[in-house]
Parts: C-alpha cells; structure tokens; sequence
C-alpha cells in the first residue's frame, strides 16, 4: 500500500505537469489568447493603478534593476510592520514586537523565498504579520522568481532583443497562476479540516477536566500559498507536521501536489519557448530520475528505522517514527520529505532532524544540488545553467565551440555561469566552518556527535538553497544565526539570479547559428544522462567530504 | 536634427528610469494590499460562509453539547483507564507546537524511550514489551498527534479492561468502530483518533 499510494502521487504529477506547462507558457508568450478574455478584466486596472502605460521590453540590467526595487520596497514595509506589530491591528493574542535581527532575518527570508523561520509563528506574530508580511511575501517572492524564470527563458529561446516587462511578468503571474490557485487550494484545504479564522486562541476544558489553550488564525490561506509559491514556512512553529495546518494524509496530498506541480510544469513551459518539446522533456526526465532515486533512498532508510530503538525490544516494524506524525505514517512522511526538498518549498510534515542518518542524507543532498524541480523558477534555470555547462564540457572534449539552442557559448557565459555554480558551495561551506569555529556557532548544537555537524550543514544548505527547511534542534533564533543565514539567503538568491539574467541577456544578442550534422544535440536520452552526469559530478566534487563527516559517519555509528 | 533626436531619446530613457522606480514602488504597495489583505480576508469570508466548523477548529462535542476539544489537536491523558495517546514533549499544550528534536544517535533518544517503556511496563504488566509499538513511545513531529495506530490502542486493551470492567470483546469492538480506514482507501496509514476514542469508552461507562 506504501509503494502504491507513492506511485499514484507521482502519477498525478506526471499528468498534471504538460498541460500546466502548456499553460503558463500562454500566460508568458504574451501572445493574445483565451486567457486574456478571462483575466483582461483584472489586469488593466492594475497596470493603470500602478502607472504601467508602455509594457515595453526590457533589458536584462533593467529587468534585473526593476525586480530589486520592488523586492527592496517589499522588504523596507515588512521590516517595518514586523517591528512594530504590537501596535497594529489584528493582534487578539497580544504579541509584541520582533527583536531586530530576528526581523531582519526573517524579512530576507521571505523575500528570497527561502521562509527559514528562526521565530515560532503561534508565539511571534500577530495575525496581522502572518498576513500583510507573510502571505504578502509568499505570493510577491515567488512571483519575482517565476518572473526571472521567464525572462531567463525568453533570452536564450527567443530570437528578440529583451527579456520581457518584470512588471508585467509580476502581474500576470499573480492574476493568472497564484491568485486563482491560491484561493481554490484554500477553500479545499478548509473544507478538509484546516481552520481559517481571525478568533483568538482557542480555551478549551479537556475529557480529563483540564484546560487546554488551541492556538489558530487564518491557517488555511497561509497554507495555500506556502505551497503553491514553494515558499515553506508555517503557520505554526512546526509547519505542515501541525494537525492544524495538515489535518489528514488527503491534505498531505494536496500539499506536494500543490508544491511539487508548477516546478514539474516549468521545464515543459520552456520546451514551449523553445519551440520543442524534447527540450522540456530532456529536462523533466533529468529532474524526475533524480528525484526517484533520492525517494527511494529516504523510504527505505525512513521504514528500516533506527536500529538503537529497534534493540531495546519494541514493535519496530512501523520504521522510524520518532518525529513523525500517525496520519501520514511513513510512505507520506517520505514523500514530503524528498518533495519539499526537490521543489525548494522546505515546509516539512516531519521533523528532519529526528530522520534516520541516510533518510536525513537525502534533504540534504537535494538541496546541494538545487536542481531536483527546484523552487519557483530558480530550478528549471539552474538545471538549464547545468545544461549548459554540460555542453561546454562536451564542446571540449570534441573541441568545437559549445552551442546551446543555437547560439555559442563564449568566455562571457561560461565565466558567469562558474560564478553561479561555485557561489552556492562557498556560502555553505565557508559559513559552516566558521560557525564551527566559533562558540557562538557551536552553542547551538542540540545533538550531540556526527550529527551537530549535520545540523549546521543543514542549516546553511538549507538558506543557500532558498529552501527553509531544517534540522530544528538547532537553537538558532541568535544574533550569530540570524545574521549569517540572512546573508548567505540574500547571496544564495540574488547572485544566481543576476548572474543568469546576465547569461541571458548576453544570449539574446547573439547570431543564431543554423543547425548542421555537426551539431551537438541537446533534446535526446543521451543529453539526459550527460546532464544527469554533470549534476551528480559537480555536486559530488563539492559535498562529498562534507556529507561524509555528517550523515554518512553517523550512519556508521548507529549501526554498530 | 540627428542629435536632436539622440537627445530626446536619452532624456526619455532618464525620465523612465526615474518612472522605473515610481511604478516599482505603486506596484509594491498595491501588491501588499493584494495579497496580504485582500486575499486573506476574502478566504477567511468564504471559509466561514461555506465551512464554518472546520474553519473554527473541528470542535467536538460529548453528548450533552459541551465542547471538549478540537478532534485534530491530541490531549493528554493522565487517567491509565483512558487510551494513551503518544509521546508529548510539550504534554499536548497546543498554545505552542514542537518536539524534542533528538536525532537517531542522540543518547537522550534512547533514556527518554527506555523511561516510557519502563513505565509501559509497570501500568501493562500482561502485555510482552516486543508487542509494544514503536508509535507508542515516539515523540510525534508536532507533539500535538491526535491519533494513534490501530496496533497501539489493541495492546492497551487489558490494561483498560481491568480498570473498567469491560470485556476485552467489548473494547475491541469499540477500537474497531474508531478505527479510520486510509484516506480514499489508499493514502496514509490506518489511524484511531484517541479524542473520539476516549469520549465514547467515557459514554460508554456512564461517567
């Protein structure tokens, strides 16, 4: 039953994808079609309120210029309604005001999409914080990222001279995808148990006579959102694991689907673009045997369970239970796990820093190579960045210049893409070394052994890879924490994504280059494996000695 | 007249840089207006109008109306005549959520799973410890886990037997018809809610 109900998610998957490719290709192409008559309506007064007369293109600086201003503007309001939430409305259970660091930690978390969360939401927000900063975010940084996505596609698809308008790339993907998904995901999400109130903290007298406090809010449309954006942080200090905001394992479903579904569609969106199919294909193929192989390796570490339990005498053929909750048993706890990590969303419906040492190998290592589906746009790019590099690689070999969809790659492209590549392991590396060297750093390990060591990697990886999961024993919410993982989510965020806006830009001023028999081709199964390949070589090169020294020893340990 | 109009064009690309940045902030605003008031507002509107009770918490009821929890949210159960629900390291206070985090190779773990088995032992003596499951003596990811496996509340059944009287025929029926199949017959696993459980053995005695 475990295998089967895997396999039937990822069969939705697998059916919802294409045609939510093909969709969101239409929202993008800016040709005219029927979901202009459908949205039209909504849009123009949007684009009249906020000035927008010309929707002219744009060049990558000035894409790039015009998506960091909103995401400035966005930022400079939340630090704002963040440090003086006490005095805002909405507030019925009294919390006061967040203390700087932690604001600016989190205001950076939520731009980047990352939704690390050093605060627990029930005791740190108010209402209103939870909506006007935390909603608000998930919706406007996933937008942004979906936006640079697109650009990035149409500059090394397109055959024009710009990316596209941000600003109308920004509107569209809230009135055409998130807004409309959003709201149906809620209202199935609330009929299936999730609360969606403004009333206080429940007061309740238990069976046994004694009082018990509930807290609740507005769960559901948080919940929505936090899905469907990849974004990941919970309601509640432990996000999805909490009945409240994953009642049962149909919601548990909902969740990944709602999670895991726009990512999947993105690399068929880009097939669209890149007027064949095969392209998206070679994609969504390198991405899902990837992400098989990394569900396999987290179900049967997670149903082998910890072999210390299992050696006291218990029942323990349930596998590892510990931190997870009875509704999703293993198979959805598994499942969660390898999605929220593939998808960069890191909502968890388990705790991660109770799985098994391999089951917990596996978030890890998704998220060191960043390219499993990925998180709202940042993915399909990176796996494209990998592409390239792929191609680069080949072209050396057989020594011709390297082209990509027709257009040769040169020292400039190469040159931004390595600097894309290796930001990613030096803002995880580096930070890790030193929070080890430092007590301020090493004060916060909650777990003693191999396992601390896992738990800062974890942390790091976790905000490099914008995804916001994490190993949560880790006593985090410090100046040190705050500080460090702010910066390396705003480095992990914005380097990439202007360094291959850039690449794009470049592109798209490029000859075309006519296709001959001598050219390499990228839409094939051998393409595939070579992508695959590169993947698995870069990220093995980086992380292997890092893995080792965590997950890998202590797996060692407990199986003496 | 060809740098007249080169002129133009650079004062206007000037002029759109500085609109650039007016329009990103507009456009900044209206969207925290959008998404941070508008959409939770009208999903809390429509959550309450069509859904009122699951959007209030699934609030349960006994017999006689009173409210005596949320079915969704575990409750401790100090009473060894009640089925036991899991492991709580923040014993089911759900103005807060969370668990203790210990990793696989944390000795804590295993001190804090050999206390509850001992304790398991000392309240269910007819009851062999290799039939205990591991459910049982877990801490739950959010330490508010409402249910427990079908195999968890069978093996309390002779405990609760001799404290109450009921036969153990009785009991297990009762496990039986609270015992919830997997959601559309195939997602997640088999679960019994320990709330709903406990309030209808309660019914049951009369208490």
């Amino acid at each position: 039953m475990d295998v089967l109900q895997i396999v039937i998610v990822i069969g939705m998957l697998a059916l919802i994808a294409k045609p939510l490719g093909n969709y969101v290709y239409h929202v993008f192409s800016n040709e005219s079609n029927r979901t202009d008559r459908l949205f039209g309506w909504v849009e123009k007064p949007i684009f009249a309120a906020i000035g927008l007369r010309h929707r002219a293109g744009m060049t990558w600086k000035r894409y790039a210029l015009s998506f960091i201003a909103v995401n400035f503007a966005l930022v400079a309001v939340s630090y704002v309604l963040l440090r003086a939430q006490n005095g805002l409305p909405l507030n019925p259970n009294g919390i006061g005001g967040m203390e700087p660091t932690l604001v600016l930690n989190t205001v950076i978390s939520f731009i980047t999409n990352t939704n690390l969360q050093h605060y627990s939401g029930e005791t740190g927000l108010s209402y209103f914080s939870q909506m006007a900063v935390i909603m608000m975010m998930m919706f406007t940084s996933a937008a942004t990222g979906f936006s640079v996505a697109v650009a990035f596609v149409r500059g090394i698809t397109g055959k024009g001279k710009t990316l596209g308008n941000f600003f109308e790339d920004f509107v569209k993907a809230h009135t055409r995808i998130f807004f409309p998904l959003a709201l149906v995901v809620t209202l199935v999400l609330v009929a299936l148990q999730v609360p969606q109130t403004l009333d206080p903290t429940l007061s309740v007298t238990t069976l046994q006579g004694t009082a018990q406090q509930i807290a609740i809010g507005p769960v559901a449309s948080l919940e929505a959102i936090k899905h469907l954006g990849t974004n990941g942080g919970g309601f509640f200090g432990v996000n999805s694991a909490h009945p409240f905001e994953n009642p049962n394992a149909l919601t548990n479903v909902i969740e990944i689907l709602s999670m895991w579904a726009l990512p999947a569609a993105l690399p068929f969106m880009y097939g669209r673009f890149a007027k064949n199919g095969k392209q998206g294909w070679v994609v969504f193929s390198a991405m899902m045997a990837l992400f098989l192989v990394f569900l396999t390796v987290a179900y049967t570490a997670e149903k082998s369970g910890n072999p210390a339990l299992e050696a006291l005498g218990i029942d323990a053929s349930q596998g590892s239970m510990e931190g997870k909750e009875v509704r999703f048993g293993i198979a959805q706890s598994a499942l969660f796990t390898t999605v929220t990590t593939a998808a960069t969303t890191g909502t968890v419906n388990n705790m991660h820093d109770t799985l098994t040492p391999l089951g917990g190998l596996v978030p890890l290592a998704e998220m060191m190579l960043n390219v499993v589906f990925g998180g709202k746009g940042v993915g399909l790019v990176n796996m494209l960045m990998y592409a390239m590099l792929a191609v680069f690689i080949c072209g050396l070999m057989v020594g011709r210049t390297p082209e990509f969809l027709g257009r040769k790659l040169e020292p400039r492209e190469m040159k931004l893409i390595a600097v894309a590549i290796l930001a990613h392991p030096f803002i995880i590396l580096a930070p890790t070394a030193i929070a080890f060297l430092t007590d301020l750093g090493k004060g916060s390990i909650s777990n003693p052994g191999f396992h601390g060591i896992s738990q800062v990697l974890y942390e790091y990886t976790s905000a490099a890879a914008n995804n916001g999961s994490g190993f949560e024993g880790l006593a985090d919410n410090t100046s040190f924490w705050n500080i460090t993982t702010g910066l390396v989510m705003f480095f992990g965020r914005y380097v990439s994504m202007i360094a291959l806006l850039a690449v794009a830009g470049s592109l798209v001023r490029k000859q075309w280059v006519p296709e001959t028999i001598g050219t390499f081709r990228t839409d094939n199964a051998l393409f595939a494996v070579l992508l695959v390949g590169t993947v698995i070589l870069i990220g093995a090169l980086t992380f292997l000695p890092a893995i080792v020294l965590g997950p890998v020893a202590e797996h060692l340990t407990i199986r003496q | 007249m060809a740098t007249l109009a080169q002129d133009r064009q650079g004062g206007e690309e000037e002029r759109s840089g500085g609109s650039m940045l007016w329009i990103a902030i507009r456009l900044s605003l209206l969207f925290i207006l959008l998404c941070g008031i508008v959409y939770p507002l009208v999903s809390t509107g429509l959550a309450q109008l069509l859904f009122p009770h699951q959007a209030n918490g699934s609030l349960l009821k006994d017999k006689a109306g009173n409210v005596v929890g949320s079915e969704l949210i575990g409750q401790s159960f100090a009473d060894p005549s009640y089925f036991q629900g899991r492991v709580s390291s923040i014993d089911n206070k759900a103005e807060a959520s969370g668990s203790n985090n210990y990793a696989p190779s944390n000795p804590d773990l295993l001190a804090r799973v050999k206390a509850s088995i001992a304790a398991w032992q000392k309240d269910n003596p007819d009851v062999p410890i290799d039939r205990l499951p591991i459910a049982l003596v877990t801490n739950s990811g959010s330490g508010l886990d409402p249910h427990i496996t079908p195999q968890s509340a069978l093996v309390q059944i002779p405990r609760i037997g001799k404290l109450t009287g009921l036969s153990a025929a009785e009991l297990t029926s009762l496990v039986d018809a609270y015992t919830e199949d997997r959601d559309l017959g195939v997602f997640g696993d088999k679960r019994v809610n320990v709330l709903k459980l406990n309030l209808a053995l309660k019914e049951k005695l009369g208490k």
